[in-house]
């Protein structure tokens, strides 16, 4: 049972770590701000829940596990309201969204190429 | 009154678990801080239907359990496209209409869009939410109206 228990969190945790540094990758590659935010959104929901639930699957204690739960909760809460935040000031002051990605890649390449 | 009683309970709840010392001062102080905290909560005026909506308590975790769903099968479409890089993704700007009567029912609709990896709610208007989104595809299941229906049903 604890071999069980030991696998499916290190699993868990296995899991988190990679999508935090998929989020990571994201956040580099994009190329703009909104989109940019998608990525940071993986590092925020699953990717940071993942690695709790591992955490909470290696608790002993009662109150360890109650904390686990409590900070996931609170992320799940803030996260939206902080990313709405951020978007919404960020269109307010007239950051134009990139929405042609694929014609401003081949000008790009087309320019590069020259 | 019910809004305060629910208040009051989940400070203690919160207070109970953070705390894990259960000497006579130490509960004592906290009921203290408890009750110091309830009684700005009422100086404020805040404590209403809308900060402790113990109306939708019910209705409340079987929606969250499939917006965890949501937010996995996004979260997967979206490491996916990330690792695919920038010649697979279609980011776009669109108003999504949400039909929710009252302001929690949007705020829920609007917070459970952002929540999702792929689609952002940037701006929210009357019964409008602009929202930018990753893929042309996520606007489409967005205009599809499935979250906008459940989120609709959680609040009537």
């Amino acid at each position: 049972m604890d071999v069980a228990i030991e696998i499916t969190s290190s699993i868990c945790l296995l899991i988190g770590s990679f999508l935090c540094v998929s989020g990571g990758v994201g956040i580099l590659r994009f190329p703009d701000f909104y989109t940019r935010m998608h990525a940071a959104g993986v590092t925020d929901t699953l990717g940071a829940g993942m690695i709790l639930i591992g955490l909470m699957l290696q608790s002993q204690d009662f109150l360890v596990f109650a904390k686990l739960v409590m900070i996931l909760l609170m992320m799940l809460f803030i996260n939206p309201t902080a990313s709405h935040a951020l978007a919404k000031s960020a269109i307010h002051n007239g950051l134009k969204p990139v929405l042609d990605i694929k014609e401003r890649n081949n000008t790009e390449s087309e320019s590069s190429s020259r | 009154m019910r809004h305060t009683i629910n208040l009051f309970l989940t400070l203690t709840a919160f207070w109970l678990l953070n705390s894990g010392h259960y000497s006579a001062l130490m509960l004592s102080l906290g009921l203290g801080s408890i009750m110091l905290v309830l009684f700005i909560a009422h100086r404020m005026d805040v404590v209403d239907h809308e900060s402790q909506p113990v109306h939708l308590s019910l209705k409340l975790p079987g929606y969250f359990l499939w917006l965890f769903k949501e937010i996995i099968l996004a979260n997967i479409s979206v490491v996916k496209h990330i690792w695919l890089g920038n010649s697979s993704i279609s980011p776009s700007l669109t108003t999504v209409k949400a039909s929710q009567k009252t302001d929690i029912g949007k705020v829920i609709y609007a917070n459970s869009i952002t929540l999702t990896p792929g689609t952002v709610a940037v701006d929210l208007v009357d019964d409008k939410i602009l929202v930018h989104s990753l893929l042309k595809e996520n606007i489409r299941a967005l205009e599809a109206g499935e979250m906008n229906r459940r989120v609709y049903q959680v609040e009537n």
